[in-house]
């Protein structure tokens, strides 16, 4: 369940230096991100955010994600 | 008022606002307890709206703040996050730095209690 929207999050953040998706209840629905990518520096976490919820509109909006977890951190 | 001028209204008149499932008293969703927490260990005593009443609050409020899901922090008129950011920013102390430069030197004093506002198509803006 997490490979799509790792793909996702892939294809929004080429440039990622880390970039995980975790199923947190086995569920299927309810997930934690987390990205780190040279793309959030200088960003606000509001904004940076924005940028994971995004990549991710489709799932957020089918229903696919009930609960979103994010973790994100510019890279060093 | 239009259901999109009392969440304005609501967002711009008070202090610190946290958009929610559930009240204080009786929080229904785990994100929104997590930023409730996370406000209270600042100091900060929220105004509490309860989304869940109907499904247009929600609407309104994200297409408003570019912001998809609840629940939704905003301090003296901006946006501050959901439960993630707020959590973050309360364990790092940046959030009570944050309310320390948006509502001025002496907040905590004027902290009033919490308190729930109503928010619906038909009612007008009303305490609860």
């Amino acid at each position: 369940m997490t490979a799509p929207l790792e793909d996702l999050l892939r294809t929004a953040f080429p440039d990622a230096s880390e970039l995980s998706v975790t199923d947190r209840t086995g569920g299927g629905d309810h997930f934690q991100v987390v990205v780190e990518s040279p793309r959030f520096a200088g960003l606000s976490l509001v904004e940076q955010h924005r940028l994971v919820y995004d990549a991710l509109a489709e799932p957020l909006a089918d229903g696919t994600i009930h609960e979103l977890r994010i973790s994100t951190r510019g890279a060093a | 008022m239009t259901l999109n001028e009392q969440i304005k209204d609501t967002i711009e008149s008070e202090d610190v606002v946290l958009f929610m499932k559930g009240t204080p008293e009786r929080v229904l969703c785990g994100n929104s307890s997590r930023a409730l927490e996370a406000l209270r260990s600042a100091g900060a005593s929220v105004v509490a709206v309860d989304v869940l009443p109907d499904p247009a609050i929600r609407q309104e409020l994200s297409a408003l703040s570019q912001w998809p899901t609840i629940p939704q922090v905003f301090v003296k008129g901006e946006l501050v996050g959901g439960a993630d950011i707020v959590q973050e920013l309360a364990e790092s102390g940046e959030l009570k730095t944050i309310l320390d430069d948006r509502l001025g030197e002496g907040w905590e004093a004027a902290q009033r209690e919490e308190r729930v506002v109503a928010i619906g198509p038909s009612s007008p803006l009303r305490l609860v």
